[in-house]
């Protein structure tokens, strides 16, 4: 609870200093502007407005600019830390290839991160065969995660098998929502 | 030997009776056509004022939970005799169908001591010999009472009622099936506690679910226990630690080591039927494999290596082998392995799949839970005929345990949303589930003969 506060906290906070980044990139067009302030309050009393055009970014602000865009994709991608399993199964769902690489980015970044990737299962078969089921899922974000490039010295495997759903109800709806892993810093 | 005495820093101990909080109570889901009608006298309380103790609803509850035996109505009883010298006609009782009369008295002995006598009367043979057969024997006539099953008297203290009850069991039921009685055994098993600081407790509590003791609780899961053959120890996988370690606890002291803590899962611990050995599940080194580690020296030994998921072994009473799951031919199914010549072979090919396999304590038959059509049931399967049998009705079951002598399997099952034992006799035809008051009760572990 604390954690996701904070993290909601720093969240804003980012998207603070974006707004005001973005503001100052005009400042130089509004210097000018604000000088005819007053003037403007004048001309909006004749019922017209003014507007600016976009500044020209040099190529190396336009990747400066992408890639915060991405970080900030990212960021928010990485608030997702649960990916869902089909029954049996522990291949990675299409749907979560971007939130894989929003992770492996972040841990490509920070090389002294450390990921816990916890395996869980619904309730149908064995628990000790869950267990071994809920690793091979952990197994397979780990595999992927190396794929992009994250090294495995900073992965960390647990599987709990049955023992952790997160709806305790036998019904189709709760099994997919226990069949999951989560990765954990 | 390496030895550790854990500190108990996330978890605490309990052997105190005032907090076992998960007692089980059973209720019969599905009777059964073959169980023999027996008559439970009531025993007569010889001092003054109330009987000390009910020991008869203890051995009628016992019986009927075996499955085999239905003891019947007090209302139906012709007198309440107390030995066999107060019945006055065993024809009245045989006339009553049953197999066996069991009468008995209790009195004061001492302080907090009691003499408590019993009798298991055949009324058939006391019906042909009158209470006294006649034979000649070394050229004279010798008498016998030869329709008295069974007839003992001891001095029980009254904390021990219901142990001796249970004991009375036991003798009825060896002599009426020639079987030993399982009704002084324990079962181990995981309580959830929902909602709680230490949520997961390893609890042991006699067979019927009585004098539950909270062994452990963790903060994390706890899964597998399993016993050592002489009963005083158990085996089982915690979380405690953030990962699965194999830890032993002597179940009289509390006394706690790490068995292993090994990368990754370290599962389904199970003992050799010496003592001396620990089969396990390791995956330290990629896939789930079956491995078994000497206990004296800890040294290692890999039994299966494959790719594919092994797990789940369970010693065959020999000794000689292990039952394990494989998905090695695609969906999970039970093998066996020799430890002598690592041959490997499958044992089961019923339904979908196979798990959870344990060999019956004869080695003639094997206990597993099967897959069909999306159901879970616990299943039985014959050795070499190979007869396949579906034991239960129930959902989800796993986590199957056989009695010591063979009679009954316990299991886990859903109820309501919420994991509850269940027993199951060995031919399917009776059922009882057991209860909790709240939270989930899992992964039960039959005791040994204690």
């Amino acid at each position: 609870m604390q954690i996701s506060k904070v993290i909601k906290a720093s969240i804003m906070a980012l998207s603070v200093i974006t707004l005001a980044a973005c503001s100052s990139t005009s400042d130089d067009v509004s210097a000018s502007a604000s000088a005819s302030t007053q003037a403007g309050q004048a001309t909006t009393e004749q019922g017209v407005e003014t507007g600016a055009a976009d500044r020209i970014l040099t190529p190396a602000e336009e990747r400066a600019r992408v890639r915060e865009q991405q970080q900030q994709r990212y960021a928010d991608l990485r608030k997702e830390n649960v990916l869902y399993f089909d029954f049996d199964n522990a291949s990675i769902r299409p749907e979560f290839a971007e939130i894989l690489a929003a992770h492996a980015d972040y841990l490509v970044r920070n090389p002294s991160a450390i990921v816990v990737i916890e395996g869980h299962t619904d309730e149908r078969g064995t628990p000790e065969y869950n267990i071994a089921l809920g690793e091979r899922r952990a197994k397979s974000v780990v595999d992927y995660l190396q794929s992009l490039g994250v090294n495995s010295s900073q992965m960390n495997m647990v599987s709990y098998g049955e023992e952790k759903p997160v709806v305790r109800q036998s019904n189709e709806r709760a099994w997919s929502q226990n069949r999951r892993a989560v990765l954990v810093y | 030997m390496k030895r550790i005495i854990l500190s108990m820093v996330l978890v605490m101990f309990s052997l105190v009776s005032g907090q076992a909080n998960a007692g089980l109570e059973i209720v019969i889901t599905e009777g059964t056509d073959s169980a023999r009608p027996i008559a439970v006298v009531p025993f007569k309380w010889l001092g003054t004022g109330a009987a000390p103790y009910n020991f008869t609803e203890v051995v009628s509850s016992d019986l009927i939970r075996s499955g085999r035996f239905k003891p019947v109505a007090l209302h139906e009883l012709p007198s309440r005799p107390s030995t066999d010298a107060e019945i006055e006609n065993y024809s009245e009782w045989a006339r009553l169908g049953v197999e066996a009369v069991l009468v008995g008295s209790v009195a004061e002995f001492a302080a907090g001591r009691y003499e408590v006598s019993y009798q298991l009367i055949d009324p058939l043979r006391g019906q042909i010999t009158g209470g006294l057969s006649e034979y000649i024997k070394d050229e004279g006539l010798v008498s016998e009472q030869d329709h008295i099953l069974d007839g003992r008297t001891s001095v029980v203290l009254d904390s021990q009622f219901r142990q001796y009850a249970h004991r009375i069991s036991d003798v009825v039921y060896e002599a009426l099936t020639g079987e030993r009685g399982a009704f002084l055994t324990r079962i181990a098993y995981v309580f959830v506690e929902h909602g709680t600081r230490l949520p997961y407790q390893l609890m042991v509590s006699d067979y019927d679910g009585e004098n539950a003791r909270v062994l452990l609780r963790s903060p994390e899961p706890l899964m597998s226990p399993a016993w050592s053959p002489d009963g005083s120890k158990l085996a089982y996988v915690s979380f405690e630690n953030k990962t699965a370690e194999i830890f032993i606890q002597d179940i009289y002291t509390t006394e706690r080591e790490k068995l292993t803590s090994f990368p990754r899962i370290n599962g389904s611990p199970a003992w050799s039927p010496d003592g001396k050995k620990m089969a396990m599940v390791l995956s330290k080194d990629g896939a789930p494999n079956v491995y078994v580690m000497d206990l004296a020296s800890r040294r290692l030994k890999q039994i299966t290596d494959h790719w594919r998921i092994d797990t789940e072994p369970k010693w065959t009473p020999d000794g000689k082998s292990l039952v394990f799951t494989s998905e090695r031919g695609g969906l999970p199914q039970v093998y066996r392995v020799d430890l002598d010549s690592a041959r490997i072979r499958r044992t089961t090919f019923n339904g979908d799949s196979n798990l959870g396999g344990i060999v019956t304590p004869d080695g003639k038959g094997l206990v597993m839970v099967n897959r069909d059509s999306g159901y879970y049931h616990i299943a039985r399967q014959d050795f070499p005929t190979g007869n396949f049998q579906q034991l239960t009705q129930t959902t989800l079951d796993e986590s199957p345990s056989i009695a010591p002598n063979g009679s009954m399997i316990i299991y886990s099952t859903m109820h309501n949303n919420q994991q509850v034992l269940a027993l199951v006799s060995m031919d399917g035809r009776f059922q009882a589930r057991l209860p909790s008051k709240a939270g989930d009760v899992k992964a039960p572990a039959w005791s040994p003969f204690l």
